[in-house]
């Protein structure tokens, strides 16, 4: 358990950090709210529309092409705990294993699922 | 009590505190965001039982990246966002509640009857299970290893030729 002490540290502490920096906010600061205090923050600019409004399909379709990249660096993690020991054959593998996702990364780029337009 | 109580404790409240608000959101957006309460809860469940490794799987995928797809999911839907007005049951809650109290009753049963055994003497430890795992990999269970990466590859081309009409 001894190695996972220091993630609980930072753990607490972040929370504990963000937590205190709003309430000392909400409790010491003026309170002098106008309507166009209380507006949304859109980067300086009127609110445009509902905030409940539907994604497009795009943030869905990334996300799924994430999700299997993902998974791949979970393979990744335990194979390098033991490469060294491993050696020339298990680099081989693990090459083997890219490559072929590799391949899949390409066809995803050349179909065009990154384009943003 | 000790310190691994302590903790075990404090994450099982957490897991099951947020499993409850999930349920009883009316918002699915909120319980979406409850349930990524419940997946960290239940990494730190992981963690505690000496599987780190799939505390972090847990947290990298289920948090990561699962949570991610099933909140956009839900964000592309439309009049799913939530009803703040919608009535809290429907027609068909007593099937569901007779089918949650037979799944409750099996897994009460099935946690009564099982006898729990210590963890021997040269059990995995905290490393060691990904080690062992990634040494796994790489010579007895290369096959499906390398046959995981053509999954990968299939499911990749397959999201793409789903999603994108041409």
């Amino acid at each position: 358990m001894v190695p996972y002490v220091a993630i609980a540290v930072l753990f607490v502490l972040s929370t504990g950090v963000a937590v205190m920096i709003m309430m000392v906010g909400s409790l010491f600061g003026p309170r002098r709210p106008t309507p166009r205090k209380l507006m949304p923050y859109e980067s300086g600019m009127v609110p445009v529309g509902r905030a409940m409004q539907r994604m497009p399909i795009r943030f869905y379709l990334i996300a799924t092409l994430f999700i299997i990249f993902d998974i791949e660096v979970i393979f990744l993690f335990p194979w390098a705990l033991v490469y060294r020991q491993l050696g020339v054959f298990g680099l081989l593998e693990m090459f083997t294993f890219l490559a072929l996702l590799v391949a899949g990364f390409v066809y995803v780029w050349r179909k065009g699922a990154l384009e943003w337009e | 009590m000790t310190a691994e109580q302590v903790v075990f404790v404090l994450a099982a409240v957490v897991t099951l505190g947020s499993a409850l608000g999930m349920v009883t959101t009316r918002s699915v957006f909120v319980g979406a965001l409850w349930m990524i309460a419940v997946f960290g809860g239940v990494a730190a469940l992981f963690i505690l039982l000496g599987a780190g490794f799939l505390g972090i799987v847990q947290i990298l995928v289920y948090i990561g990246a699962i949570a991610v797809l099933i909140l956009f999911a839900i964000m592309l839907t439309p009049r799913v966002m939530g009803d703040p007005n919608a009535p809290r049951y429907n027609r068909q809650w007593p099937l569901v509640a007779v089918m949650a109290s037979a799944l409750a009753s099996l897994l009460v049963a099935l946690v009564l009857r099982t006898d729990w055994p210590l963890a021997q003497e040269g059990a995995p430890t905290i490393t060691g299970f990904a080690v062992e795992l990634g040494k796994g990999f790489m010579t007895t269970y290369i096959l499906p290893f390398e046959v995981a990466s053509v999954l990968l590859l299939v499911a990749l081309i397959g999201a793409i030729v789903i999603a994108r009409e041409e």
